[in-house]
């Protein structure tokens, strides 16, 4: 899956939990859940719909990597890349 | 015969416009069925019903305001023989008059006919309320306003503002807060999340509902209901969570019995809550009865909230934002995630030095996760 294609379905995954969010409005380094007013019950909405559409669970570990939607994407797309995943090293 | 009224729907509504009937006379009916739709200024409320029974009457007809209390249907005991339909009963008081069946034209006044052309209402359905069933210039306008509800967004900030305007004017609030360290917990809850699933992990919001309900069974003089000029205290611990709505405006809905449900069981029930809060699917159970609203507003970034009390109840509790703070542990300056846990009590109810004791034992119960 190729960089486009993951954006698609991380906005379409985002307009599921923020009908109301002007996707141009969407400043990409800046932290996501602030641009979109996503609460944590939100944010976890939004990575379960993530798992569902692309099959990945990103663990809470790695948030800190996915937290503005530059970031989610690239680590979307190198997760994706290697089939099996390295687990995280890093402290939560 | 059971007469059947409009639950209460929640502290702040009096009243609500019947939408939709889910049942018809004969139907059978059990407890936690869903009889009927009710718009709010919130919003469209499933009303359950909390007997057992066949469907006997139904005494409202969709569009109608009805006050919160109102007999809304008659229905027949189990082994008791329900009515036949439409034969009136001693026990409807609030049967509205309906014109006889046999005069399919509506018999309306010319004043009401002109004024209904004005106002685009259609006459064809229209209950007239005059004498023989006659259609009247105030049905008119009664179903005109039917037909253009209010702004939701406005009609919620008037009910907010009528909450929130007699908390300030007839509650003496005082307020109180601890910032309790939660090392401990929020390391608890990683190790657990590290092995759940997606769909059983779990929000620090969840152990922080859990301890307040637990602290709350040793304080009760904070969980219940200031009415009449009595404190009357609440039964079980359920609790109100305040969230805040898309389009603007919140809602309190009700978790029940929030000590005695385990952790991953409140952590489903808060994201059924959350989401049919915003999507307007609330039941009518899970309105009102709350003896105390929890508030987590941090999880929008603000460090510490002092909320509002939401009446008749006569305490809230209002988490700030879960952050590294720097601490002090054994004398040693350590980096510690904690929280600003605020109360906001009644000070005809409870005094601060009881309300310090039940902030403190808030933190005790943190410092012990696995145990909540």
């Amino acid at each position: 899956m190729n960089r486009q294609m993951i954006r698609d379905e991380v906005l379409k995954a985002l307009k599921g939990i923020a009908p109301e969010l002007e996707i141009v409005q969407l400043r990409p380094d800046r932290s996501l859940r602030e641009e979109v007013d996503l609460d944590s019950m939100d944010w976890l909405r939004f990575i379960e719909a993530l798992d569902r559409s692309l099959g990945m669970a990103i663990p809470e570990s790695d948030y800190q990597d996915v937290d503005t939607l530059d970031k989610l994407i690239t680590y979307l797309e190198q997760t994706g890349r290697s089939s099996t995943p390295e687990p995280s090293t890093r402290k939560g | 015969m059971i007469e059947f009224k409009l639950p209460s729907l929640g502290a702040d509504m009096d009243e609500g416009t019947l939408l939709e009937w889910k049942v018809h006379p004969g139907d059978a009916v059990k407890p936690g069925q869903v009889i009927a739709v009710v718009d709010t200024a919130k919003a469209a409320i499933d009303v359950e019903c909390w007997h057992e029974g066949t469907v006997s009457q139904l005494l409202i007809d969709v569009g109608a305001k009805i006050p919160v209390g109102t007999t809304i249907a008659l229905l027949a005991e189990p082994g008791e023989k329900p009515h036949a339909p439409g034969r009136t009963t001693t026990a409807a008081p609030l049967l509205i008059e309906k014109p006889a069946p046999h005069d399919r034209r509506p018999r309306i006044s010319p004043a009401a006919r002109k004024r209904a052309a004005e106002l685009g209402v259609s006459t064809e359905d229209l209950k007239g309320h005059g004498s023989q069933g006659a259609i009247t210039l105030e049905d008119i306008e009664a179903a005109a306003r039917v037909t253009h509800t209010p702004d939701p967004v406005q009609a919620m900030r008037h009910t907010i503002a009528a909450a929130m305007s007699r908390s300030k004017r007839e509650i003496p609030h005082y307020y109180l807060s601890e910032t309790i360290a939660l090392g401990k917990a929020m390391a608890w809850l990683q190790a657990h999340n590290a092995q759940s699933t997606l769909q059983t992990r779990l929000l620090p919001g969840v152990l922080l509902l859990k301890a307040v309900a637990l602290a709350l069974r040793d304080y009760s003089q904070l969980n219940g209901f200031w009415l009449d000029n009595v404190f009357k205290p609440a039964l079980d611990t359920d609790l109100g969570v305040a969230i805040a709505l898309r389009q603007g405006g919140l809602v309190a809905p009700v978790l029940h019995h929030v000590a005695d449900t385990s952790m991953t069981h409140l952590m489903s029930e808060l994201a059924s809550l959350v989401e049919r809060a915003r999507n307007g699917s609330l039941r009518s159970s899970e309105l009102g009865g709350a003896g105390m609203t929890v508030t987590q507003l941090g999880d929008q970034g603000v460090d510490s909230v002092l909320g509002v009390i939401y009446p008749p109840q006569v305490a809230l509790v209002g988490f700030g934002r879960i952050s590294e703070r720097p601490w002090v542990n054994d004398g040693q300056l350590c980096v510690m995630p904690t929280v600003i846990c605020s109360l906001s009590a009644d000070h005809r109810v409870s005094d601060g030095h009881y309300g310090a004791r039940f902030l403190s034992e808030v933190r005790r119960l943190l410092q012990a996760p696995e145990a909540l």
